[in-house]
């Protein structure tokens, strides 16, 4: 049971939800956007968070999209989990979007409530971070197009009033080579220790990661590293491993010299798995 | 735009019937049926998404009813198991030995049954997804996918 109240508020077009947005902030009720709720629910159950009003988004055409549009594939914001796995128009986040939380979960969850998570996982972002996705967010000025890493940085920073509409991939990297390795402590269903993810494109390999740090993260010179032929497969592993060790994470899933074991042999493991791709 | 706000009374579709409830919108859908509809199959266990004690079916697809808001239940089709009237399911539970102390029960039927629904003839790695949604304190795991193969394939 939830103590508190709030109101509820499900709106029709964009505009609609950043006006009643916009208002129920300068009335002091501190609104949140809710997508599947099932962050704000447990939140709100267990006290760590509150809020006077929840701007559901669900019902807002543009949020719900999933389809291509010329050569782009569009998700939009609302749609859940199990939208994405069950049209799997792009293996490596249906993948992504398959192993977060359980099944069930996954008809709830929605996309952009998994990007925009308090929870530090974030995993879809990875195939987003790979792809150089591009997020369309609306606000008070309407709407704009933003490259991913202009507003995902660690996480989704956006300004008062804004909310996720939609990501578009170009379908060029739908059908690359990919690798996906979600390792956890015990069980299959769990939050990650280590989340690997990435892509061939041109003979480059790109790589993103979940749980290893206390954000999702894509960096170039780790991908460098990583497509350095001149060393071994071990050796870029060492090299990659000694560049994060000051941002690996120690948690009840792991301490951070265990995350480096895992994540030195998950390394080598992609790279012998890709040679030939 | 629909909106509320305070008590309200609302209608809900329940097993196929209209029932009027008042609530207010951070009511959740498992408090909103145990305590006004009295239908008490759907559990409390974990209320947190984890355990699935709390499953129900809205419009035919499974959802943990302790992370729904009532309010976002309004105008769909909602099954608990008290409407689930000698489906196969419940037959093979018995059939199989699928239970022990059976709190879990209701959300492991309703999953199978929806399962059995919506995907007729799933790859066991279809199956095994959809049952790991739920958790058997019991561990009546073997005997719940010896029931839920056994009406798959004709059996029961
Ligand atoms: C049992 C369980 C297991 C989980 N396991 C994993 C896991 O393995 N990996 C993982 O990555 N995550 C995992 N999660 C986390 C889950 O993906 C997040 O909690 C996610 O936020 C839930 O999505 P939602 O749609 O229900 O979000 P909501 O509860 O609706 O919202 C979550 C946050 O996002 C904001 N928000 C929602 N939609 C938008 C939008 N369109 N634009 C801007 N802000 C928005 C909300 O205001 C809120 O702050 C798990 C959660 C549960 C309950
Ligand atoms: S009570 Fe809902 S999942 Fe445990
Ligand atoms: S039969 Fe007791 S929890 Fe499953």
């Amino acid at each position: 049971m939830i103590s508190f109240d709030f109101e509820y508020y499900r709106p029709d077009t964009l505009k609609e939800a950043v006006d009643i947005f916009l208002k129920l902030d300068k009335e002091g009720k501190s609104p949140v956007y809710y997508g599947g709720g099932t962050e704000l629910i447990s939140m709100a159950r267990v006290g760590s968070q509150s809020f006077g009003a929840v701007v559901d988004i669900k019902n807002i055409p543009e949020c719900k999209v999933l389809g291509f549009n010329a050569d782009t594939l569009c998700l939009g914001s609302a749609i859940t989990l199990s939208d994405i796995t069950e049209a799997n128009y792009f293996p490596l986040l249906s993948k992504t979007a398959g192993r977060i939380a359980d099944h069930t979960m996954q008809g709830k969850i929605t996309f952009g409530g998994n990007l925009a998570s308090t929870i530090i996982y974030r995993e879809t972002v990875l195939p987003l971070l790979l792809t150089n996705a591009r997020l369309t967010v609306a606000g008070k000025n309407g709407l704009a197009e933003v490259e991913i890493g202009q507003v995902f940085k660690e996480r989704l920073r956006l300004q008062k009033g804004e909310f996720l509409v939609k990501a578009t991939i170009d379908k060029k990297f739908l059908i690359a080579p990919y690798f996906h390795v979600k390792k956890t402590k015990n069980e299959k269903i769990d939050y990650p220790l280590i989340t690997a993810e990435g892509l061939k494109l041109d003979g480059y390999v790109r790589i993103a990661f979940s749980g290893l740090a206390s954000y999702p993260f894509r960096e170039a010179n780790i991908e460098n590293m990583l497509n350095d032929s001149s060393l071994e497969f071990s050796q870029r592993a060492d090299k990659i491993v000694q560049a994060l060790s000051g941002v690996i994470t120690s948690d009840l899933y792991g301490s951070a010299e265990y995350r480096k074991y895992v994540l030195k042999n998950t390394i080598v493991n992609i790279l012998e798995t890709l040679k030939d791709q | 735009m629909y909106s509320l706000k305070g008590k309200n009374i609302v209608q809900l579709n329940v097993n196929k019937e209209i029932h009027d409830v008042v609530i207010r919108p951070s009511d959740v859908l498992l408090n909103t049926l145990r305590d006004q509809l009295g239908l008490t199959g759907a559990k409390p266990g974990c209320e947190n998404g984890d355990c699935g004690a709390c499953t129900v079916l809205i419009d035919g697809w499974p959802v943990k009813s302790c992370l729904m808001l009532t309010v976002e239940a309004l105008g769909k089709k909602i099954t608990t198991v008290e409407g689930l009237k000698n489906v196969p399911i419940q037959k093979a539970f018995i059939e199989k030995f699928a239970f022990q102390c059976g709190y879990c029960t209701s959300g492991f039927l309703l999953v199978c049954h929806a399962l059995a629904t919506i995907h007729p003839y799933p790859p066991d790695i279809v199956i095994d997804e959809w049952l790991q949604s739920n958790i058997c304190r019991c561990t009546s795991y073997e005997e719940i996918g010896n029931a839920v193969r056994a009406i798959l394939s004709g059996e029961i």
